[in-house]
């Protein structure tokens, strides 16, 4: 292909002005091939006699015309050679997955037209496919010949003036079809020169002839129209050079990817992703819940909700209590608590509660869809059946290395990876399977299972009894600073040493390192979600002993306001009017759970964050330093020998951000402030985890990649967004706010807030309507319509796996029989074998048998050789392979027989005639 | 945009973010990408389109290619010449292939001239051997690589004649899961 490419391009540079109208008339006969051909597809004839017309046509036209238009023949058809098979085959590419790619009409025609020729000579399906291609291409190119004629026809007459309507209707399809090239164009594989000519030319064909098309009235609104097209792609194109400047540390990572590879990478991606969700959550919180309050509700101080009681006020301002979100940190905007439970504030009346309520839930709405959108566009982008293993060394071989590095010592590592995995598959391949010792394995196996979940168990206990402890130490007063913080510091202590412990315990099984990681994340993953949820467990039994004491505190604040105005009454008996209201800051308050269960996640959090950023430093930083400069001075080599350098540890810190994230997840209904922090947290981490990598971590032993396509972290955020969603659901649902904080106080219900809005501002049709629609026959009529579509849905993607399957099974066949007949030219093939057995010895015996001859291909129906025993297959094989002996002339070819006269043999020993269709021997 | 302007006229840029996928940015960067290869031969301005030529040397010392195995075969796939030696052009059009945005089925096209390395349209047993043996920088036995060679023929070998077509080639590699680059 480059060579004819080259000629053409020669013809390029040699007769520019020749070169102009080759191009311009390629365009145009694509441009025509859409319309004329619509027509044509389907009735070949008349597109013949009308190409009789045409030529006619020609013969009118000036010999200029003629001349011209001989040598575009002339032309195009290196053109047509060098370049329209790269679509052609392209095209059919795409159509084998199904998917018509947008490189446009062109592609179309000609399959369209393809198919009606296949339609025709179907029967010599499979032995005229080249011959085929050729006589569309033949085709194809008559017609666009005498498009291009019709093409400068109506260009002539264009200059005239004279234009009817089919001509408009067609050049208008031109127009469009150079629209759609110009838009297409990069996914041309054209050498750039060229690219950049065609382009040329099809934007001027496109601004000189959009402003004719239209008449009279339709002509403005249509020139309008072309102008704010243009308008609009500017703007788009404009915008997209926006939007891709936008896109923050694209740099930062691609550094990252060029000296670690593409998984490293992936993790600062997902970090970003990340980032970006964080702060659409962040903007609803701050901008629909924290910054109203601030601006409009009452201010600090007014209501004893939103002051520090008196006891605690002495220390309020302390270094050490600010940090543990305490003091004025616990009264504050960030948490639960400080919220009023008025219905509307300010001037705006702004309904605060409602807000709080819908933002809580839509940010666990934007979540799901953000999440589950993104798995869906990764596995649409994936190959699909990445799965099985058709083409291991091939994949291995063109799609390991990656393209993405760019650093020595990486690109060392990937050399050494690539050798291994390759001497890894030979051998798999020379002995599928060592069975050396698989009960030692099996009982290893076991045995590290055993002692993992022995692991979760102790850890889960752990924890339980950690806060547990934990409630008993709030009763009493000086504390240490270890016991204040026991909790959080065991948590994130289990968090470091788990996934060791479990790295040395997965030793133990010598699974292949790919699977190996995927158990380790998976259990990593258990630790820390049994970590949470036990956590979650003992959070529910302290809110429990809350809500249960919180009714006698209730009674005991009644009576002690009661108490406080009797009180100023009998000592200032000579005061009138309402005695002055007690001070916010004294009186009894209830324990509000609602702001303790948010301060418990943002404590987790914050030293979550301390912990990770402290590993880095002491673990990367401090060791990298270590072993760098102690180096000079030290009995053994540290750089290549124990302590090394730190690799980037990609599953582990994408599960440490996951499960953040399922904190931050569970703990913003209760402490809006988290996202913020989340957000700076991420913020930070993404510097400071590059800055770390880059000075402190050396490319993995083992580099693999990254493939787009690994939706397994999606699904870990999928789980934990689930099951973050669960608790914060159940008690919107069903457990009663604290009567004195936040903005629910006083209902019986969260929810309730959603159903006094709909009672009290709403016209009283929708309260009606909205309660319907809450009936709950209705609501398990339509779960139920629900179950139905999922499992209709989940039937049809199963059919169309099923064929997938069958048609996948069916190439393979397909394969293994063309295989069989052409690579061993003796033939492996039992028909033919027994062909040309037979054929000479009955030619210089003249002998037949018979049955011998029955006896062979009743074998050859009973199992043919080299094909996997299929389904359904035998019978259909077997017709197949008969229809495929006979078809092709080819296989038949190398057989070497004498083509001498054949001695008059009986007949009935000629297997050839017995086979029925297939092309008698030759005489 | 003052003094960028000088580079390229705003329709070249136009052209180049129709032909590419790349924005005006990056067409920019990648630009100066080219230039600071040989700032002595390549002037900076680009309007009247000078025909100018960096040879494979520098082209193939930069770092995104510099520990690529295949970086020679990019190089002549993508220059004009056939020979390493890039124009401009050349460059963008090398880079937009290589770039994220690009569709599968052209870095499939782009692939398979790649490892097609004696330019006959066929990926044959002498080319997976080349193939493999700059993979693994020549670490494997003769008979593995045979071996390995003869798996990928076997695999992905759709009609049978005993070397990857182009079709061979997209068919096989648009379904892996790695095919990103």
């Amino acid at each position: 292909m480059p060579k004819k490419s080259d000629t053409a391009r020669k013809l390029e540079d040699v007769g520019i002005d020749i070169d102009g109208e080759v191009e311009s008339a390629e365009e145009d006969k694509k441009a025509k091939g859409k319309g004329a051909k619509k027509t044509a597809a389907g009735k070949r004839g008349k597109a013949v006699t009308s190409e009789d017309g045409e030529d006619e046509d020609e013969d009118d036209e000036p010999p200029r015309g003629r001349r011209a238009a001989k040598k575009k023949k002339a032309a195009q058809a290196d053109e047509e050679d060098s370049d329209d098979d790269i679509p052609q085959r392209r095209c059919a590419g795409n159509r084998r997955r199904g998917k018509v790619r947008e490189s446009g009409g062109d592609g179309e025609n000609k399959k369209s037209g393809r198919k009606s020729k296949r339609g025709g000579n179907k029967k010599q399906k499979d032995k005229g496919k080249g011959k085929d291609k050729d006589n569309d291409k033949d085709s194809d190119k008559d017609e666009k010949k005498k498009k291009n004629s019709s093409g400068d026809d109506s260009k002539s007459d264009e200059e005239e003036e004279s234009m009817s309507e089919g001509e408009m209707a067609k050049l208008m399809e031109e127009v469009e079809e150079k629209k759609k090239l110009i838009a297409n164009i990069r996914n041309k594989p054209w050498r750039m020169k060229r690219r950049l000519k065609v382009l040329k030319e099809a934007q001027q064909f496109v601004d000189k002839f959009e402003g004719a098309l239209g008449k009279g009235k339709g002509r403005k609104l249509y020139a309008y129209k072309v102008m704010m097209m243009k308008k609009w792609i500017k703007f788009q194109r404009d915008f997209e050079n926006f939007r891709t400047s936008c896109i923050p540390w694209e740099r930062k990572i691609k550094e990252v990817e060029s000296h670690f590879g593409s998984s490293v990478a992936s993790y600062f991606i997902f970090l970003r992703w990340m980032y970006g969700m964080n702060l659409v959550l962040f903007g609803l919180t701050f901008g629909l819940v924290v910054i109203p309050e601030v601006l409009m509700g009452l201010p600090y101080g007014s209501i004893p909700r939103k002051t520090v009681p008196r006891p605690e006020q002495a220390t309020a301002m302390d270094y050490s209590v600010l940090t543990d979100f305490n003091g004025y940190c616990k009264y504050s905007v960030l948490f639960y608590g400080y919220y009023n439970n008025q219905r509307t504030i300010g001037f705006l009346k702004f309904r605060l509660p409602l807000s709080y309520l819908l933002v809580g839930i839509g940010s666990f709405g934007y979540s799901l869809m953000v999440v589950i959108r993104t798995m869906a566009k990764n596995a649409d982008v994936g190959g699909g059946d990445g799965e099985d293993s058709e083409f291991t060394f091939a994949w291995k071989m063109f799609t390991s290395w990656d393209y993405l590095i760019g650093n020595a010592e990486t690109a060392d590592n990937k050399f050494a990876s690539i050798t291994t995995s390759f001497k890894e598959s030979i051998v798999d391949e020379q002995e599928n399977q060592k069975d050396e010792n698989i009960h030692l394995r099996r009982f290893l196996r076991v045995l590290a299972n055993f002692l993992i979940t022995c692991t979760l168990g102790g850890s889960g206990y752990l924890i339980y009894f950690v806060v547990k402890r934990s409630q008993e130490f709030a009763n009493m007063d000086n504390l240490s600073w270890y016991e204040k913080n026991e909790m959080e510091i065991i948590m994130s202590l289990l968090g470091l040493v788990g996934p060791m412990l479990f790295e040395t315990i997965a030793e133990l099984e010598e699974y292949h390192p790919r699977i190996a990681l995927k158990w380790q994340l998976g259990r990593i993953f258990a630790l820390f979600l049994g970590n949470l949820y036990t956590f979650l467990l003992a959070l529910f039994d302290e809110v429990n002993s809350k809500l249960a004491e919180e009714d006698s505190i209730k009674n005991a604040s009644i009576w002690f306001v009661k108490e406080y105005y009797a009180n100023f009454s009998a000592n200032n008996p000579n005061y009138t009017g309402t005695p002055p209201p007690l001070d916010p800051s004294d009186g009894i308050r209830g324990p509000c759970w609602e702001t303790a269960v948010g301060l418990e996640f943002v404590k987790l959090t914050i030293s979550d964050i301390q912990v990770t950023y402290l590993t880095i430093l002491i673990g990367d930083f401090l060791r990298a330093l270590i072993v760098r400069f102690l180096n000079y001075c030290w009995c053994w080599d540290l750089e290549a020998g124990w302590p090394s350098y730190g690799e980037f540890d990609i599953s582990g810190n994408v599960l440490g951000l996951v499960f953040n994230q399922g904190m931050i997840w569970m703990g913003a209904f209760y402490a809006p402030g988290l996202v913020g922090i989340n957000v700076l947290r991420l913020l930070s981490s993404m510097y400071y985890q590059c800055w770390a990598v880059m000075a402190c971590n050396v490319p993995h032993e083992r580099v693999f990649k990254a493939s787009k396509s690994n939706n397994f972290y999606m699904g870990l955020l999928l789980l934990i967004l689930f099951l973050s969603l669960l608790p914060v659901v159940y008690t919107i649902m069903t457990l009663p706010p604290s009567f004195d904080c936040g903005p629910f106080s006083g209902k019986a219900k969260m929810i309730d807030i959603v159903m006094e809005t709909i009672d009290m501002d709403l016209p009283a049709f929708m309260g009606t309507i909205l309660g319907y629609l809450a009936n709950p026959g209705l609501i398990i009529a339509a779960v139920l319509l629900m179950v139905l579509a999922i499992y209709y849905l989940n039937s049809v993607s199963q059919a169309y796996q099923n064929a997938n399957m069958e048609l996948k099974k069916k190439m393979q066949m397909a394969r293994d029989e063309d295989k069989n007949r052409r690579n061993n030219k003796d033939s492996t093939n039992q028909v033919m074998k027994d062909l040309e057995d037979l054929l000479p010895k009955n030619a210089q015996t003249s002998h037949a048998h018979p049955e011998k001859n029955a006896e062979k291909r009743h074998d050859q129906g009973g199992k043919s050789p080299k094909v996997k025993p299929g389904s359904a297959g035998n019978d259909v094989r077997l017709q197949k392979d008969v229809s495929l002996a006979s078809a092709n002339p080819n296989a038949r070819g190398p057989v070497t027989r004498a083509p001498g006269p054949r001695g008059p043999g009986p007949l009935p020993g000629q297997p050839g005639a017995g086979r029925g269709q297939g092309p008698p021997p030759r005489r | 945009m003052g003094n960028k302007q000088t580079i390229f006229t705003s329709q070249q840029l136009d052209a180049y973010q129709d032909c590419t996928y790349f924005t005006r940015k990056e067409i920019l960067r990648l630009f100066h990408r080219y230039r600071d290869l040989a700032p002595q031969l390549v002037p900076l301005d680009y309007t009247t389109g000078p025909d100018v030529r960096l040879p494979y040397e520098l082209i193939g010392s930069m770092p995104e290619l510099k520990d690529n195995p295949f970086r020679q075969r990019i190089a002549e796939v993508f220059s004009e010449d056939g020979e390493g030696n890039m124009t401009l052009d050349d460059f963008l059009d090398m880079f937009s292939v290589l770039s994220e945005m690009a569709p599968r089925d052209l870095k499939a096209y782009y692939a398979f001239r790649i490892y097609d390395f004696n330019n006959d349209d066929f990926i044959c047993k002498s080319d997976l051997e080349k193939t493999l043996n700059r993979l693994t920088r020549n670490e494997l036995t003769e008979d593995e690589v045979r071996m390995v060679c003869e798996k990928v023929i076997d695999e992905a070998d759709l009609d049978n004649d005993g070397r990857l077509s182009l079709e061979d080639f997209q068919h096989m590699i648009v379904r892996a899961p790695d095919f990103l680059r």
